[in-house]
């Protein structure tokens, strides 16, 4: 292929050469994905030296050798490696340096994008004179460094609003979201577009042309009014400010990162590229040390490691998973089986009423098509997976079968003797419930080993946790094929052992009664649902109440109450009586607000004061807010500390994963566990001994938290 | 009988189909192929049978969808029928699904296939409008226009009633005969009055009602629930239990105006439905353990004058296929027999007792003979079950199967007529 070749030392990457035109294939050694990583940034620098020298070369393509990856982003153990800001500064230069330096290279580059361009990645891209990505469905190019809390510092806050304007690049880094080919394309993010075996010769082309000076890409904004409200300082000071609100208003302050990034591309775009790149270093190294960027990379690893099944070797094969009852859950159980390519039986008491939860799939699904997400196709292939049936016997070829009947305890317990019947001796049993025991519903099974608990939240196509509950009896191959079940729907899984309300329900209900408790004491459910979200839960206790129905928290906290052996606790008669008056939340459309629209998505409206009448309360007494936020806050994360004295939870990273995934725990944060580390442990006792000698014992603090407390120590290493 | 070959006898494993349905009901909203994925989804899950080990997937159609025109294809694809089946649609008028099942058969006894699905699908709640070859010319030129000049210039001389768009019509295309007037015709030609018309209408209808009482129809049917409102469809809506002679001979001809014989009463309605049947080699049906229905052991195909006998295919096909066999009318013990329209059917009962027929037609003394009424279609048929034509021949290959086991009976024999003038006769021994 090459006559010409080139010395150099580096594994990372090997350079082609064909009429001209040198291609830089990235490939890093015995891994799936490229990252960015010293030694990359080392490589690409040798590789640029090379092709400077020799003068056959006319001009270069990036291009990756992995399969359907380009760069994946930075290494996040690069960046774990960083010790003080002075590092971040020099990595960041460093990186700035290398971009400029194929800037300024009077050969032309040119990016060949295939498959994931992340972070790094796409900085990357963003030094060539010529980007072209391929129409595959795993292209994406995205700038996610917001989502751990830091900012693009590879040069993204400077060169992206240069490409792709100041509003584009604004929603890219704030959102962090995916930008698929056809978008990148109208954006500018991309100059062309073609199919993946034809980009290599298309980028070699493209690499010629721009050598030949025949290729002059046009760079002006592609949209009219982002041209003219980017045209000048006034206009672009409303589009700074605008940003800093909305930024304000979704995070309530919480995350610093946004207004940063605002603050980057701002001192870049009006005061000079210069003054920019320095810019976003300086906020980069003070970002990247802060307790929130700790939480939230700690969240992304823990995440990683729980999207992978530790008892993998133990799994049976799972083709075909059976649901029972086809409400809002069960569908939505048996959507993210089917979507994920697994064969869906779903099952009710009449063919219409299994059919019924095959149109909310439908629905569901339709949206997608709508938006471009997905095409009709796939939705007929999606929906022909899941199986309305109305007989036990249906369910015979299920490999797991998860029961998600009505939460009554004899009906569950009817519905396990039933399948018992009918499905294999390997088949997985696994009840969907959010408090009830697993070990009190498989009492009187034939084969309690295979039996388990899947706990799916609601609505299950959005909500990525999947807790599973394990009882003494059930044995490793029913939890290793549950996990695979769980991974298989795409759901992030944790496992913990039985007991009232497992984890995640029993931190919750104890947190959700306390917001009951204060509304009990004449405090306004407005206002503490303000508190909490400003303490960062997407949404308060109360409009939570509304959402998951006041008639199913009063159910909860009935089973709880009489699985708590404690009598520390208060427990609150509120919910109860709401229920009675057939409050129930957003299912009779009037609980704690009232609602309009129709089916799933329906918009809050207003506060309901007639609730006071009806709980004889006020509403009228002050609360601070901050005491409000101590209050309910310290209530969970001393909950989530208890559940691991009980030995519910295996361990800490699992206890912040969950609350986090499964109940919107604020991830600035990254878990209670986290939170007790951040705010050191015998601050927490400190506080909570407080609010024990003003609310009673049920804040006495975890004999977990005295001991770390003992001993100064934290949860994680 | 006729001798099974080495194993590669073909066999019907099972066959089913959604309810039929009249066009503009139940599968308003449905296309072709959606009903097509819905069927063989149902067929997969009936059998419990693995998508992954079929080997060709065959659908009939008739009126095509262009955005899918290999219809088993994508309905496969749909249904979960991986990716290396390969799928072909068939069409062959209102044969098609029975030209289906005997590429299947062909298929399995020449050895290159082991399984096989074969069915068909039609709607015609949705056939495809045309707009006029003048407009679709200028359509064509539009792709290349580039200026508004050039866009004005396409226009030029357009009229409004050239946009007007065109729906097909069920008239062939060589003689531009409306089907119902050919019925009409052919009843006229063998003396069926409007009465016995009506009669046999009135008592295929009161068949059907009674297999649907009864749950014989039930047997063969996967329950189908269409978006966008999913209310599960459970049975066919094309039957009339209700019909008497005098409502039926209150009703004016509809295709012969006035004095016509051919009603809305005597005749297949317009249906939605799709079908689809798993045949198998004889082989691997035991190897699989399969308890197979019946031995497809035989067929003939037909052809005639489109302008005179368009529908008369049966009244040759039956007796080459019993000729070709060595048997008679009287070994037979099911019959059944596409109804597109009552007259049409009694003309070829007609025709086959016609020793006019049998020496000027068939070159043959003897008339194959009288079929008794009591071993014809007795669930009823396409008159009272409605006839989605690219479905309705596997539904009578399944049916026929089914009624040798209910009926106690070892041969049946199903034969359809099609437009174009041809026709199709099949043999199936019970297994």
């Amino acid at each position: 292929m090459s006559e010409v070749s080139f010395s150099i030392d580096t594994e990372e990457l090997r350079i082609t050469v064909d009429d001209g035109v040198a291609t830089i294939w990235i490939d890093q050694p015995d891994k799936r994905i490229n990252t960015i990583s010293h030694d990359t940034l080392d490589a690409i620098e040798q590789a640029l030296n090379a092709i400077d020298q020799e003068p056959q070369v006319r001009a270069t393509v990036f291009i990756s050798g992995k399969k359907d990856s380009f760069i994946a982003g930075a290494d996040i153990n690069m960046l774990k490696e960083l010790k003080d800001p002075s590092d971040v500064r020099a990595l960041t230069f460093r990186a700035h340096d290398l971009l400029q330096r194929v800037k300024d290279s009077p050969k032309p580059s040119v990016a060949a994008i295939n498959g994931a361009c992340m972070g790094g990645g796409l900085e990357m891209t963003l030094g060539c004179d010529y980007r072209i990505a391929t129409t595959h469905s795993k292209t994406k190019m995205a700038l996610p460094e917001v989502q751990l809390g830091i900012l693009p510092s590879g040069g993204g806050t400077q060169y992206l609003p240069r490409l792709v304007g100041i509003q584009q690049a604004l929603q890219m880094m704030l959102t962090g979201k995916n930008i698929y080919p056809k978008k990148a394309k109208r954006i500018g993010l991309v100059d062309a577009l073609i199919h993946p075996p034809g980009l290599h010769q298309a980028a070699q082309r493209a690499a010629l042309q721009l050598a030949d000076g025949d290729l002059k890409p046009d760079r002006s904004l592609k949209s009219l009014t982002d041209r003219l409200l980017e045209s000048n300082p006034y206009s672009r000071k409303i589009i700074y400010t605008k940003a800093l609100e909305r930024t304000e208003k979704e995070t309530k302050g919480n995350y610093p990162a946004p207004a940063k990034i605002v603050d980057a591309v701002r001192t870049g775009m009006e005061e000079g590229l210069e003054a920019g790149i320095r810019r976003e270093a300086e906020l980069q190294s003070e970002l990247l040390f802060t307790s929130e960027s700790k939480a939230l990379v700690s969240l992304f690893f823990a995440k990683q490691e729980a999207d992978k099944n530790p008892y993998a070797d133990e799994a049976r094969p799972v083709q075909r998973i059976a649901v029972l009852g086809a409400g809002l859950m069960g569908a939505g159980i048996a959507q993210v089986s089917s979507v994920n390519g697994v064969d869906s039986l779903l099952k009710d008491q009449s063919f219409e009423m299994a059919s019924r939860g095959r149109k909310q799939i439908w629905k569901n699904l339709s949206k997608e098509v709508d938006k471009g997400i997905r095409s009709q196709f796939e939705r007929d292939q999606i929906l022909e997976r899941v199986q309305p049936v109305d007989s036990y016997d249906d369910l015979h070829a299920a490999d797991v079968v998860i029961e998600a009947v009505p939460e009554d305890l004899d009906l569950k317990r009817q519905v396990i003797a039933h399948l018992e019947e009918v499905v294999s001796p390997e088949c997985v049993i696994a009840s969907n419930t959010s408090a009830l025991p697993i070990t009190e519903i498989a009492e009187g099974a034939k084969h309690p080993q295979r039996f388990i608990g899947m706990h799916y939240f609601s609505p299950v196509p959005k909500m990525p946790l999947l807790e599973i509950i394990t009882t003494e009896q059930t044995n490793e191959t029913t939890l290793a094929t549950a996990y695979a079940a769980g991974i298989k729907q795409g759901k992030t899984v944790v496992v913990v052992n039985d007991g009232p309300g497992f984890y995640t329900t029993r931190i919750l209900a104890l947190y959700m009664n306390e917001a009951l408790l204060l509304l009990d004491e004449g405090a306004s459910f407005e206002k503490v649902d303000e508190a909490m979200e400003k303490w960062g839960f997407p949404m308060g206790p109360f409009e939570l109440f509304d959402l998951v129905g006041i008639d199913v928290g009063a159910k909860i906290t009935d089973v709880m109450e009489s699985r708590i052996p404690d009598d520390a606790f208060q427990i609150s008669r509120i919910a109860e009586r709401l229920a009675a008056q057939g409050l129930a939340g957003q299912k009779t459309k009037k609980g704690f607000y009232t609602y309009s629209g129709e089916g799933t998505s329906l918009d809050k409206e207003e506060a309901n004061d007639g609730i006071y009448d009806v709980i004889a309360s006020s509403g009228q007494a002050s609360f601070a807010s901050s005491m409000v936020q101590e209050r309910l806050g310290l209530m969970m994360v001393n909950q989530a500390v208890a559940c691991l004295d009980d030995g519910i939870l295996k361990n800490v990273t699992d206890g912040d994963l969950a609350a986090v995934f499964g109940l919107g725990y604020p991830p600035f944060q990254g878990g209670p566990f986290r939170y007790v580390d951040t705010e050191g442990a015998a601050s927490i006792v400190g506080r909570l001994e407080q609010l024990e000698r003003k609310h009673g014992p049920r804040f006495a603090p975890a004999r977990g938290l005295l001991e770390l407390a003992e001993r100064c120590g934290s949860f994680h290493a | 009988m006729v001798a099974s070959s080495n194993g590669r006898a073909a066999v019907l494993v099972d066959g089913c189909r959604i309810p039929f349905q009249r066009s503009g009901t139940g599968y308003v909203d449905l296309s072709a192929y959606d009903m097509a994925r819905m069927v063989l989804k149902g067929l997969f899950t009936r059998t419990g049978f693995d998508a992954a080990e079929v080997e060709r997937v065959i659908m009939g159609c008739v009126v095509q969808n262009v955005e899918t025109s290999n219809v088993a294809r994508e309905a496969a694809l749909a249904a979960g029928v991986p990716n290396h089946v390969p799928a072909f649609t068939v069409t062959m008028a209102c044969i098609s699904s029975n030209q289906a099942v005997t590429s299947g058969v062909d298929l399995i006894r020449g050895g290159i296939a082991d399984v096989v699905v074969a069915g068909g699908t039609e709607t015609l709640s949705d056939p495809p409008i045309q707009v006029k070859r003048s407009v679709r010319k200028r359509l064509f030129k539009a792709q290349k226009a580039k200026s508004p000049g050039d866009y004005l210039q396409l226009l030029k001389g357009l009229r409004p009633s050239d946009v007007v768009p065109e729906a097909p019509s069920i008239a062939e295309f060589s003689t531009g005969e409306v089907m119902g007037e050919s019925a009409d015709k052919l009843a006229a030609m063998f003396d069926v009055s409007r009465e016995e018309q009506d009669e046999y209408g009135l008592l295929t209808h009161k068949r059907s009602a009674e297999a649907q009482a009864d749950g014989r129809l039930q047997k063969e049917l996967v329950p189908a629930s269409p978006p966008p409102d999913f209310e599960p469809i459970n049975s066919d809506n094309t039957i009339r239990a209700d019909s008497t002679m005098e409502k039926l001979s209150s009703l004016s001809p509809v295709f012969v105006k006035p004095f016509g014989t051919v009603t809305a009463g005597n005749s297949s309605p317009l249906t939605d439905g799709a079908s689809a049947t798993l045949l198998m080699s004889e082989d691997r049906t035991r190897a699989e353990g399969f308890e197979p229905i019946g031995y497809l052991r035989d067929y003939v195909y037909v052809a005639q004058d489109p302008g005179d006998e368009l529908l008369l295919g049966p009244a040759y096909a039956i007796p080459k296929l019993l000729n070709k066999a060595g048997l008679s009318i009287a070994d037979i013990d099911v019959f059944e027999l596409h109804e597109a329209f009552a007259g049409q059917v009694l003309a070829v009962l007609a025709a086959l007792r016609s020793e006019s027929f049998a020496r000027n037609n068939l070159n043959q003394s003897n008339p194959a003979g009288e079929i008794p009424m009591d071993k014809l279609n007795t669930r009823g048929g396409s008159v009272s079950l409605g006839h989605p034509f690219g479905a309705t021949g596997a539904r009578l290959v399944t049916t026929a199967a089914n009624r040798l086991h209910e009926e106690d009976g070892e041969l049946a024999l199903l034969s359809a007529c099609a437009a174009g003038g041809q026709g199709v006769a099949m043999l199936i021994e019970r297994a």
